[in-house]
């Protein structure tokens, strides 16, 4: 798409195309310079900062911190997809009776911050932040979830809703056996988008005080002393953009091998609610 | 109850603060979301490597990091501010940004080719062609999304209460904190808050998803 | 060896020796001059909670994680600290050795909470005394009676007390009692963070001009940087009584502790506590406060 945007560059374009990446190379990279020179003045390459990475300590509380953020995103994740079918089914079944209460949890449940419910169960139900950080997620994604699928059903031709009725099937034999399984298939990028929202998610967990990274190198940092706060604070990021981006990747291939077997191929309906906007 | 009306005061401000920081972030990131995406389909290669890397690095940050980034790194750094309003816009600004140029890229894609081609066969230039035909068409498909994603950035900057920044969120901690024996009340106020803004922008993204469907 | 570690030698020490505690296998006797003496088979009334604690051989404490010098975690994981210290008195009068504590962080917000539901047996937390929070727990002590202070850069001599920060922003833990007080009695404006810890990265870039929360917390932090930060003066000026904080209404319970901290403060076990931790930055050993027995 993007050659089709502008003729492919002559001369005098492939001309000004260099001096504009030249120009735009300089600007950057200047800035990155400026940066790096304003913290070296400020002493946090010496390397006697550094010299803590040294200590096996230092590491395996780094490690217990990327290990509780991969368990609560793993037991969340277990948890919320299930309860999300559930909703969704809850949401688009026949009764009324059902389907308004669902409708109203579900907006009530998409509308509020993910943190905001961590901390009501964390001070309402005076869990531990384990327990808080999971069900603030679980709540959160389960509904995200009950929504993605539910596109996905309404997606789907009209004809295989009505082909299943007409053979005798109940409606809600009709959703289990031949809807559900196309929606899911079909949705399955907007699902695994949707887990890599909710492993990112896992780091609000710091502001209930749960022991992911960000909160285990601060609590480091306390003790060791703030000089070292840079250094660990750095580690963590990197950390946790690799994490993040080695899932993300993952999804990626899992959604390329999906959609060679999906009969239909998968949608990439845009959908209310699912931009991967957290 | 009482708790929430003896308290009024304070949810408002918070929640004059949250609308506050939505709106300038929202707009600052609108505009910067936007130039990512066309620099992303722009000629010049190292706009379109600093756009892809910036988009891949900021949409695979959590949100916590950006913001420890900006309320403590940035000072370090020299960019000093007297309020840390500021940092929480700068980190919300730049978190939501990324998330925009996806959409709008996605927009951009969705736009027939014809579209482009003939724009170009008569003769437009490459920023002609992506403001005068392209982006306008584009905008009617990436609406939805991007009210959702400003959805998504209400929701966010309840972070910026963990960072120095009394908004809603932040009034939430501090009200539990100091009536510990209405701790739910409290939190059901501030949610009733958040659900305020929330509801109506949902609403308002599912009337022009379905007048966009229409129209297509 | 690091340059650090000469810096940090006294928390070291108390947080190695934590470590050496929490390797030992031998729960009896302890193996480090650091931990009280374990009773041996102290006896208590029947159906009393001390009778059940010690006949359950285990406890659990809630207390604070992050405040320098009375709760704070090491990287062995385990806390260290006054208040952790007062603690351990208690769970050895109670035949429990020290590394059969189960230590749970308790953050301001769900001390009630907690006690409450039973989740902690007792809270060591730097738990000021007051009367709304007397509503829904009880207190055993004061053990420590602490005061409200200003720490500020040191090279900032424009604030001496605490009427000098009107209209200047001010940081504190959100929804602390010092954050309130300075707010509402001095007029100064709130710049909430996460914890106190959090408050040292913007009054070193000069964003606010003061943090403010007890003297021990804001000593502790100076005592780690002194040539950056330095108390606004020696004077505090609220009280903040420490209490330990106990389900309510138990109050045999209540009574025990409370005669428990008398006998620490006679046979040396008080002082001990203070001179091993908080001491060696605050050199003057506080005397135990009246014990209130309301």
């Amino acid at each position: 798409m993007s050659s089709v945007l502008y003729d492919v560059p002559g001369p005098k374009a492939r001309r000004v195309s260099l001096i504009g990446s030249i120009i735009g190379v300089i600007v950057i990279g200047g800035l990155l310079v400026l940066a790096v020179v304003t913290l070296a003045q400020q002493g946090i390459f010496d390397p006697k900062r550094w010299a803590v990475f040294q200590l096996p300590e230092v590491w395996a509380l780094i490690a217990a911190g990327i290990g509780a953020t991969l368990a609560a995103a793993a037991v969340s994740a277990v948890i919320a997809f299930p309860l999300g079918l559930l909703l969704c089914l809850m949401r688009i079944s026949d009764n009324a009776w059902i389907r308004v209460p669902t409708r109203i949890v579900l907006e009530f449940l998409r509308g509020m911050p993910v943190v905001l419910m961590m901390l009501f169960v964390l001070l309402v139900f005076a869990t531990s932040s384990f327990i808080a950080v999971v069900a603030g997620l679980v709540l959160y994604n389960s509904a995200i979830f009950a929504e993605i699928i539910r596109a996905g059903v309404q997606s789907l031709p009209k004809g295989q809703r009505e082909a299943g009725l007409a053979i005798g099937l109940t409606s809600f034999q009709c959703r289990l056996t031949i809807e559900l399984p196309q929606a899911i298939r079909r949705m399955l990028p907007s699902l695994v988008a949707q887990l890599v929202v909710l492993l990112k998610d896992t780091s609000l967990g710091y502001i209930v005080a749960y022991g992911e990274l960000l909160r285990a190198v601060q609590v480091m940092a306390d003790f060791l002393g703030p000089q070292y706060l840079f250094p660990v604070f750095f580690v963590a990021a990197a950390i946790y953009i690799a994490i993040d981006l080695a899932v993300s990747r993952l999804a990626i291939w899992l959604e390329r091998r999906g959609s060679k077997r999906a009969a239909g191929g998968v949608a990439h309906v845009p959908v209310a609610g699912i931009p991967a906007a957290k | 109850m009482d708790v929430i009306i003896e308290n009024l005061p304070q949810y408002w401000d918070g929640f004059l603060r949250t609308l506050f920081l939505s709106l300038i972030s929202g707009i600052i990131a609108l505009v910067f979301g936007t130039i990512l995406a066309a620099a992303r389909v722009s000629p010049v290669a190292a706009l379109r490597g600093f756009s892809m890397t910036y988009v891949e690095i900021v949409r695979n940050t959590p949100l916590t990091i950006a913001f420890f980034f900006a309320a403590v790194v940035l000072p370090r750094l020299g960019v000093t501010f007297q309020q840390f309003e500021v940092a929480a816009i700068i980190a919300l600004s730049a978190y939501t940004s990324a998330f925009i140029a996806e959409a709008v890229r996605s927009g951009v894609n969705s736009v027939p080719v014809g579209q482009a081609e003939a724009a170009r066969s008569i003769g437009m230039q490459f920023t002609q062609v992506l403001s005068l035909i392209i982006l306008p068409q584009a905008l009617r498909t990436v609406i939805p999304p991007l009210i959702n994603i400003l959805i998504a950035l209400v929701k966010n900057s309840s972070v910026a209460g963990a960072f120095y920044v009394l908004e809603l969120f932040g009034q939430g901690k501090q009200l539990a904190n100091a009536n510990g024996d209405a701790v739910m009340w409290v939190l059901v106020g501030i949610a009733f808050f958040y659900l305020l803004i929330t509801i109506p922008l949902g609403y308002l993204a599912s009337v022009v998803e379905r007048k966009v469907a229409i129209a297509r | 060896m690091m340059a650090f570690l000469t810096r940090r030698k006294s928390l070291l020490v108390a947080a190695s020796a934590a470590l050496a505690l929490s390797l030992s296998a031998c729960g009896g006797s302890s193996s480090t001059t650091t931990n009280p003496p374990v009773a041996e088979k102290p006896s208590f009334p029947a159906d009393s909670t001390m009778a059940k604690l010690a006949s359950a051989g285990k406890i659990t404490i809630g207390t604070k994680f992050d405040q320098p010098l009375f709760g704070q975690k090491g990287l062995d994981g385990k806390p260290v600290g006054f208040d952790v210290e007062i603690g351990k008195l208690m769970a050895a009068k109670l035949g429990i050795p020290a590394d059969k504590i189960e230590w749970v962080e308790t953050v301001s917000a769900n001390r009630e909470q907690f006690l409450k539901q039973g989740k902690v047996d007792m809270i060591v937390a730097t738990y000021t005394i007051n009367d709304k929070r007397k509503a829904e727990v009880d207190f055993a002590g004061p053990y420590y009676e602490a005061g409200q202070a200003l720490m500020v850069n040191k090279d900032n001599n424009s604030i001496t007390k605490p009427e000098d920060v009107k209209g200047k922003n001010v940081c504190s833990v959100t929804g602390s009692t010092p954050a309130s007080t300075i707010v509402e009695k001095y007029g100064a404006v709130l710049v909430p963070a996460a914890t106190y810890s959090a408050c040292l990265e913007p009054l070193r870039n000069h964003q606010v001009e003061a943090v403010t929360t007890d003297n021990v917390i804001l000593a502790g932090f100076v005592s780690k940087e002194p040539d950056a930060f330095k108390l606004a003066s020696d004077q505090t000026f609220t009280k903040e009584p420490y209490g330990i904080g106990l389900k309510k209404d138990d109050t045999a319970f209540r009574t025990w502790v409370n005669d428990q901290l008398e006998a620490s403060d006679k046979d040396g076990s008080y002082k001990k506590a203070w001179e091993d931790t908080a001491g060696t930055v605050i050199k003057t050993t506080p005397a135990l406060p009246t014990i209130d027995r309301y």
